[in-house]
């Protein structure tokens, strides 16, 4: 496996600037001769969409759901960052950049976040053209608040709904060009397979939802803004349908899937109430600008919240992170929540939880400004809970939220194969071990809006040849062997069902790839993953047939997919002997618990190709080299 | 807590549905509605019969997927909430619950529970933008915005396009969800350059997708679960009036 | 481009059905207020009849102008009542009220029922065809209809009273609804006008009933010498 990252020479700041002047055009006349399949409508994916699409480009867009508009960034609440420096309070690109390189733990492309940086400018501004309600003063101007991570105010919001609002954005820009008849919009439809040609990406297998019916697509080139892989933890705050089929489908046609064992686990999220519990509910990042977690002092202190005097509660972040406090950086909070859990000062049930506690804030600022910031997290929390946040603190505790590991793509957010562009959470470029709050958002629509209209007429342009049509042999192929898994699941008619599989499948992750990590658990897990997987394929019970809305079949291919990409992720967390940002190894740890990197061996992408089933995928690294920064231990106190 | 579930069940568009009814035992109160179905759907699965087919996806109340009517209600008895953040709390112990799709005319039933709800995505294409390509826009801060108006701005935009408004209607009528992106963007400066049109070509394909008109009931308001209140169907009406007298034949 | 869009958009009919209503309402004001003439004396209730019939031309001008609002009101009605019903074919197995007010989900039948209402009101007094009425239709001393005697002699029939009161109840009942729902439609309407509106539609209503069950009601009690 080849990994060039293409990172364009000359200094870091123009960089991204000389590279454009680099990259080949396409000129207008000739753009609409090209066909560019999107999978995904979210933040990347139809950012991308839309914005191909104004250029002229023919562009087809797919979404497993019902409408584009449901993609599962509309669920992000807290914001999105910008190195605007409307506060006038030091902040800019180098700093954002900076911010965001050592919140990853240094484990990002230093030229890729520091072009992250660069345009995250121009999407506030092209965010406010659209329309979007952006949080303002009375002024008129745009608001800002803080974010984990950063000692700035940068974060631009929309309520607890900048995600929603985003994602509207993005969605009224592709329907226009849908409208125009510009984007073949493709709802309930998923991707199945990749076609290459001649090593190429050049099409994608797909099953309408509806209907059953397999079809394949030809393009130019293949984009996938497909999201992260959280859900093979089953518990998550990612959508249900939230899957990694697209990026595990491209992996096993060769994409290098990088840095899997980077899952980040969310801090403030509802706890888990039952064992029938579906998804975990986040509650936004936000929160912490004015909540203050602590736990009892005391071990198995059960006093009701308010019982508990001051002098005997556990401010615990404030404790341990004087210097950034409630707003330590996301991996940090949740291994501090793990910490007093694990020694037994944990409150709510099974003493999982930590409070969230408002009371300060509210008497500071009064209820009505505390209900104006935070109202609608409020009533969510009420809704789930039955509990008034108001009243009492809330319980809350880490859940998986976001993956910073993805497909492997160079400067050009090109994959090591040619054609396969990947976007968004989808992709590993811009976060490293550790993504900061209010940065997904940013990075999807940076890489949709401002990246690949760029860099994919660079790749078109280089495509003299004819595109492919769908009878050619590899797409024949592709699609014959999709019929094949389709009508082998459905024919092992087991006794165990899909949920129970990934149910099962979360739990070992979560056991032993979660917030903490050790050799011995992680050998473990493998050995369970693949007995389980094997299960799998001759005892799962997959109802219902292939050729009409199947929503058990439809879930089945993703768990299959899930049951193979936990392994890796396993692997990935084997291999890296080292802790970084959301990667704790407990064999490499200060002895404040805190991460123990080593830069010397490690300082790199971990970069996974794929060999065959039952194969011990290869791993090859990615170099992390950074010219501008000197790497140092990350510091939150 | 135990329930039973009187659910509709539909193979196709083209079939004909009836109810069946089902049995949930064990239910804890703090269960969510949709995870009451997931049990159902499992125990279902493994009786070697199919299970039953329901739209959710994000779970927290804000992809708009989810689109049960629980009781004769557009998801559910709770106030301001979707379909997934229904909690059996709400239910009382025992009780027949009584599970249906959304019905209209422009929602057709794919199966079960699910509808096809593409018409308000056309509705959306007709008009629902403000039209700036990307990389066109200016500096954001070179436009200030009111604050009430970019709150009432926000409110109109935070619906989730979910069509509980369209269900609870006794016409099947759209103009809730047409009026919310008519406010939306009638209410800030950059969608002034096209608000006339907008209106005009969005009622246009409400219309021709076979939406009933608002009679005014207010049965849209009281469902949905964002709370856009029908004062802004009532914009919706001034801006196609005053867009209809300021409207010029379009040279052919 | 107006005129198509009005009469061819949803909207559109709501806009004619708001400006007919008002207009209509306008004229049930009017209606009323001549009404209570009754309660001056046959001399004031004749006088003012005569007033309204001696001029054929403008009679016969507001006549026709009532006919095409009303013409207008119910085509409106109709073909959104029928896009309606065509837009929402199946209804639910449990069906709530969720919010809604017997008024605005019954306004096709009140006004259904208006509708004969009003046409056996034109029948009674106007043609006077309604089979059984007894010849009451005479001459005053001064030539003029005696239209007093005619309302007196009917209002002691207890079945034409309840015909009255019923009529005028569900014409109330359509207005308390109506007289919101064309704020609404007008587009003249946001969240500080509209439950001004609200109450202002419902005690109009009211005074309304009020004011037009009072002639029959009055005339059968005898709570004055007529």
């Amino acid at each position: 496996m080849k990994l060039d990252p293409k990172i364009p020479a000359g200094p870091l700041d123009k960089k991204w600037g000389s590279h454009r002047m680099n990259l080949k055009l396409v000129n207008p006349a000739n753009k609409r001769k090209y066909e560019v399949i999107v999978v995904g409508s979210g933040l990347g994916g139809g950012a991308a969409s839309a914005s191909l699409a104004e250029l002229g480009y023919n562009v087809k867009c797919f979404c497993f759901q019902d409408s584009p508009r449901r993609a599962h960034s509309i669920a992000a609440q807290g914001g999105i960052n910008a190195a605007k420096n409307y506060q006038n309070d030091g902040d800019s690109i180098k700093r954002l950049f900076y911010d965001t390189i050592k919140g990853g733990d240094f484990r990002a492309r230093e030229a890729n976040v520091y072009r992250l940086a660069q345009v995250s400018i121009n999407i506030i501004d092209q965010c406010a053209a659209q329309g979007v309600p952006f949080g303002r003063e009375y002024g008129g101007l745009l608001a800002n608040r803080s974010f984990g991570g950063a000692q700035v105010s940068r974060t631009f919001y929309s309520r607890g709904a900048t995600g929603q609002q985003l994602l509207v954005g993005a969605y009224s820009a592709l329907s226009r060009q849908i409208g125009l008849g510009k984007v073949q919009m493709f709802p309930r439809t998923e991707m199945l397979d990749l076609i290459l040609v001649d090593g190429h990406a050049k099409g994608i297998v797909t099953r309408n939802l509806v209907t059953g019916k397999i079809e394949t697509h030809m393009a130019d080139a293949v984009i996938l803004g497909t999201g992260g892989y959280g859900n093979v933890f089953y518990l998550s705050t990612y959508a249900r349908g939230s899957n990694a089929t697209a990026i595990w489908r491209a992996y096993k046609k060769g994409a290098g899937f990088a840095n899997p064992c980077f899952t980040q686990i969310h801090p403030t999220c509802i706890p888990v109430s039952g064992d029938y519990q579906s998804k975990l509910t986040l509650m936004s990042e936000s929160l912490r600008n004015d909540g203050r977690c602590w736990v009892p002092k005391a071990v198995g202190d059960k006093r009701a919240a308010h019982e508990i005097p001051e002098t005997d509660r556990d401010y615990y972040l404030e404790r341990m992170y004087p210097s950034y406090g409630n707003l330590a950086p996301r991996d940090i909070a949740s291994r501090a929540a793990k910490r007093v859990c694990d020694e037994g000062r944990g409150v709510g049930p099974g003493g999982l939880g930590v409070y969230l506690d408002f009371a300060d804030a509210i008497q500071r600022l009064g209820e009505k400004t505390v209900r104006e910031r935070y109202s609608n997290l409020f009533d969510m929390y009420h809704e789930i809970t039955g509990e008034n946040a108001y009243k009492q603190p809330m319980r809350i505790y880490p859940a998986i939220h976001y993956t910073m590991g993805g497909l492997w793509v160079d400067y050009n957010l090109m994959s090591n194969i040619p054609g396969l562009f990947v976007l968004g959470e989808a992709n590993f470029s811009d976060h490293g071990a550790n993504r900061l709050g209010a940065s997904a958002l940013m990075q999807g629509l940076a890489d949709g809006y401002f990246v690949i209209p760029y860099t994919i007429g660079d790749y078109l342009a280089n495509q003299k040849q004819k595109r492919p049509t769908a009878d050619c042999p590899e797409a024949q192929a592709a699609e014959k062997a999709v019929r094949e898994e389709i009508k082998q699941l459905l024919s092992i008619n087991g006794t165990k069902t899909i949920n129970e599989y990934h149910k099962e499948l979360g739990k070992i992750l979560w056991d032993h790839c979660g917030m903490a990590r050790n050799k011995a658990g992680l050998t473990q897990a493998i050995a369970e993953i693949q007995a389980l997987r094997e299960d799998f394929w001759k005892n799962v019970k997959v109802p219902g047939e292939s050729n009409n809305l199947n929503q058990s079949l439809e879930k089945a291919g993703r768990v299959a997919d899930f049951l193979e990409l936990g392994e890796l992720l396993c692997r990935d967390a084997l291999e890296r002997e080292e802790s970084c940002g959301c990667h704790l190894r407990e064999e490499y740890q200060t002895e404040e618990g805190e991460c123990q990197r080593n830069d010397a061996q490690f300082a790199h992408a971990a970069v996974w190709e794929y060999k065959g089933k039952n194969e011990i995928p290869v791993r090859h690294i990615e170099l992390m080299t950074y010219e501008e920064i000197h790497l140092t231990t990350r510091s939150y106190k | 807590m135990n329930f039973k579930l009187k659910v509709w069940r539909q193979a196709d568009q083209n079939s004909s549905g009836s109810f069946e009814t089902y049995e949930a035992k064990n239910v804890n109160a703090n269960q969510s509605f949709m995870e009451v179905l997931d049990v159902v759907n499992d125990d279902l699965t493994k009786e070697g019969k199919e299970p039953i087919a329901f739209d959710h996806d994000c779970r927290e109340g804000i992809c708009g997927t989810c689109s049960c009517v629980i009781n004769g209600e557009p998801h559910g008895p709770e106030d301001k909430v979707t379909s997934c953040q229904v909690y059996m709390r709400s239910f009382q112990d025992g009780e027949t619950i009584t599970v249906e799709p959304f019905r209209a005319k422009p929602f057709p039933i794919l199966k079960d529970l699910i509808t096809d709800r593409s018409a308000f995505d056309k509705i959306i294409q007709a008009g629902g933008f403000i039209s700036v390509n990307t990389g066109q826009a200016p500096e954001a801060n070179a436009l200030p915005i009111g604050r009430e108006t970019a709150e009432l701005a926000f409110d109109a935009a935070h619906c989730i396009g979910c069509g509980a408004c369209v269900a609870a209607c006794k016409n099947s009528s759209a103009m809730l969800f047409v009026s919310a992106k008519v406010t939306h963007l009638g209410l800030l400066p950059q969608g002034q350059p096209e608000r006339n049109r907008r209106a005009l070509k969005m009622v246009d394909v409400m219309d021709a997708q076979g939406f009933g008109g608002c009679t005014n009931t207010g049965a849209c308001e009281a469902v949905c679960p964002k709370g856009i209140p029908v004062e802004f169907i009532s914009r919706l009406n001034r801006d196609y009036l005053t867009a209809s007298l300021m409207e010029r034949p379009e040279s052919e | 481009m107006i005129l198509k869009r009005l009469f061819q958009s949803t909207i559109g009919k709501k806009i004619i059905m708001a400006l007919t209503g008002v207009l209509l309402f306008g004229f049930v004001i009017v209606h009323m207020l001549g009404n209570w003439q009754v309660f001056s004396g046959a001399e004031a209730l004749n006088d003012y009849a005569h007033l309204i019939q001696s001029k054929a031309i403008v009679l016969w001008g507001f006549r026709l102008a009532l006919l095409g609002i009303v013409g207008l009101h119910l085509w409106a009605a109709i073909t959104l009542t029928l896009a309606n019903r065509a837009a929402a074919p199946e209804k639910y197995a449990e069906s709530k009220a969720l919010g809604t007010t017997w008024a605005s989900r019954s306004m096709t039948l009140s006004g259904v029922i208006v509708l004969g209402f009003i046409i056996f009101h034109i029948l009674h007094f106007t043609v006077r065809s309604i089979p059984g009425s007894p010849d009451y239709f005479q001459l005053n001393e001064k030539g003029y209809h005696d239209v007093y005697a005619m309302v007196v002699h009917a209002f002691q029939n207890p079945i034409l009273v309840g015909i009255y009161v019923i009529g005028v109840g569900l014409l109330s009942l359509h207005l308390s609804h109506g007289l919101q729902s064309m704020f609404r439609s007008l587009g003249w309407s946001d969240r500080r006008y509209l439950p001004l509106q609200i109450n202002f539609a419902r005690v109009f209503a009211g005074f309304i009933f009020v004011g037009m069950s009072a002639v029959p009601l009055a005339i059968f009690f005898q709570l004055k010498q007529f």
